[in-house]
């Protein structure tokens, strides 16, 4: 069962092979067997996970049912959801359980999908490891004593060992790709606005979106047509059409033509990821695609404004975590200011506290032009550089990160290290694009992904791009060993 | 760039954090080196740009002014630290 896709899988449920809460219990005793040492999961939501599966078994023996139903998933634990403690990885909300669900939680409960639990993530959302969770980190799979990457580590996990077939996730930064490409999965970060933020806790809001962990691109598609779509309850998101994700993914990529950013493939590239990238648009070369070579000038800078903008963004949402209406409160305060700053100080991590100081800083009186205001024009900068980029091609592609998954404490002291992590992801956020990372092959026995950027709200293209690849290849059916199993 | 233990304080200060003095000296080390990598853009020329707010350059929806929500406050109120008659306690502030 868990290694059947998202398509088998719904027609296994109708045609009565086995029910929801089978599967449901099968993927339970996966994440029973291998949790404790992965660490991917915060909550794991067993009770109400069966009786969601046995109400979609009503659904689906009365003929009611959707494509989706009584298929489970996991959320990262940054969304909200009701009855059911939503950490974001901090210490800050450790207790704190939602009176609502987050607008994606409400749809994929809506398609009739069974939650098993809350994956582990970065605090807040902020890191590359997974190593800034309250929680511990959580482990890849394919090497226990390495990183998942992050923040979305704990939904990369899940679905790298088969704990769950499919995740929710977000991405500020490259919080979706980066641990998919380290994990070996699919990832897929869809346009700024397509899917709604409503409910999930904020971390930078105009890079902050929502998006899908999967094994391919197929049961990636399903997933985005539950959870895309515009919602008047979050500011941002895009009052445009869904587009046909499953229907599309058959679409010909016979004379489709791939960027190749020069400045993805230089210095800083570990030559065995860069071999195993080009190797895959090889194979795309064969299957009909044209290639060539294209400049983002300004990409460099993508790592110095965002750690302008994402911060400051940071220290101005994160000023909400007070301990007066609800989350961590320090005790035995002694003046009002002494619980604000108590409880901040108390409650946040390390990370945390970094970037809600260089956010006040890069805001304070006599700074903001120098600091914010500049990196924003540097924005557009990046921005004006992916427009041109795509006036000569369909979609860009390059590696996903600039190495495969690192040792467990190796950057933890170094934060510019980690940073850099995301050398390749960020400029996407900036611009506002949609990108997703596949599994394109191995290095030294780690997973390598390869990223594919599209256009604004060419979610579709940029799926059917993949998929024509999974058809072809199964890097993306490839598992590690079941944890607690190995030697 | 680097920045002194003392503007860590003012920094800490600013931003509601209360730090333990001995953390103090590794902030002023690791911020430093991040506004060393942020200081990179001065490299590039942005006199003649328009600072990007948006990626879609959205402008923000406004919709008709009129009451949606209903009063939540007894699903509020059991989230918080301290409460009492439907009011959130927090230590005295005037004295």
């Amino acid at each position: 069962m868990h290694k059947a896709s998202v398509a088998e899988l719904s027609a296994a449920l109708k045609a009565r092979k086995f029910s929801s809460e089978e599967l449901v219990r099968a993927h339970l005793a996966r994440i029973h067997a291998q949790d404790s040492e992965l660490n991917s999961f915060i909550t794991i939501t067993e009770t109400e996970a069966l009786a969601a599966a046995s109400q979609a078994d009503r659904l689906i023996a009365a003929g009611e049912a959707g494509p989706l139903t009584g298929i489970p998933l996991a959320h990262k634990d940054i969304f909200c959801t009701r009855g059911v403690r939503t950490s974001c990885g901090s210490k800050m909300l450790d207790n704190f359980v939602p009176p609502y669900d987050a607008t994606v939680v409400e749809k994929i409960a809506n398609a009739g999908m069974v939650v098993l639990g809350k994956t582990n993530m970065d605090e807040f959302a902020m890191g590359s490891s997974n190593e800034n969770s309250y929680y511990g980190a959580a482990r890849n799979p394919w090497d226990t004593s390495r990183v998942p990457g992050g923040s979305s580590g704990g939904s990369a996990a899940a679905v790298a060992a088969r704990m769950t077939p499919l995740a929710t996730c977000t991405d500020t930064g490259g919080s979706i790709r980066q641990p998919a490409s380290l994990c070996g999965i699919t990832g897929l970060k869809p346009t700024y606005g397509r899917v709604s933020r409503y409910g999930m806790v904020a971390f930078a809001s105009s890079l902050d979106q929502g998006g899908i962990m999967g094994r391919s691109a197929e049961d990636t598609a399903w997933l985005l047509s539950a959870m895309a779509g515009f919602d008047p309850k979050d500011s941002t998101s895009v009052d445009r059409p869904v587009d046909d994700y499953v229907g599309g993914l058959n679409q010909s990529i016979e004379g489709l033509t791939i960027g190749l950013p020069r400045e993805h493939f230089g210095e800083g590239l570990d030559p065995e990821v860069g071999a195993v990238v080009e190797a895959a648009i090889r194979q795309y070369e064969k299957l009909g695609a044209k290639v060539k070579e294209i400049d983002l000038p300004n990409s460099p800078l993508s790592v110095p404004a965002y750690y302008v903008v994402a911060p400051a963004e940071c220290s101005s949402n994160l000023s909400r975590f007070d301990g007066v209406r609800y989350g961590y409160r320090a005790k035995h305060t002694k003046n009002l200011q002494d619980l604000y700053t108590r409880s901040r100080g108390e409650a946040f991590g390390e990370e945390v506290q970094r970037r809600i100081m260089i956010g006040t800083y890069a805001l304070s009186t006599g700074y903001y032009d120098a600091y914010y205001l500049k990196a924003q024009k540097i924005r557009r900068l990046i921005s004006n550089d992916f427009r041109q980029a795509f006036s000569e091609v369909d979609v860009i592609m390059g590696p996903t990160s600039p190495t495969t998954a690192f040792p467990l404490g190796e950057r933890t002291d170094d934060p510019i290290t980690m940073y850099l992590s995301d050398i390749y992801t960020i400029g996407v956020n900036l611009a506002g694009l949609t990108g997703m990372s596949i599994p394109a092959g191995f290095a030294g026995g780690l997973p390598v992904g390869l990223q594919i950027i599209g256009n604004y709200f060419e979610e579709a293209r940029i799926l059917s791009v993949a998929h024509r690849y999974q058809q072809v290849t199964d890097w993306h059916t490839q598992a590690p060993p079941d944890a607690g199993s190995q030697a | 760039m680097s920045l002194s233990e003392e503007e860590v304080r003012k920094i800490a200060h600013l931003g509601g954090l209360a730090i333990r003095d001995e953390n103090i000296p590794r902030y002023a080390q690791s911020l430093s080196s991040i506004l060393d990598l942020v200081n990179q853009m001065e490299a590039v020329d942005t006199a003649e740009i328009q600072p990007m707010a948006h990626p879609l350059d959205a402008i923000q929806r406004l919709r008709p002014d009129e009451v949606r929500e209903t009063d939540q406050r007894a699903e509020f109120q059991p989230l918080a630290p301290q409460v009492e008659n439907g009011l959130y306690l927090v230590p005295k502030v005037i004295e």
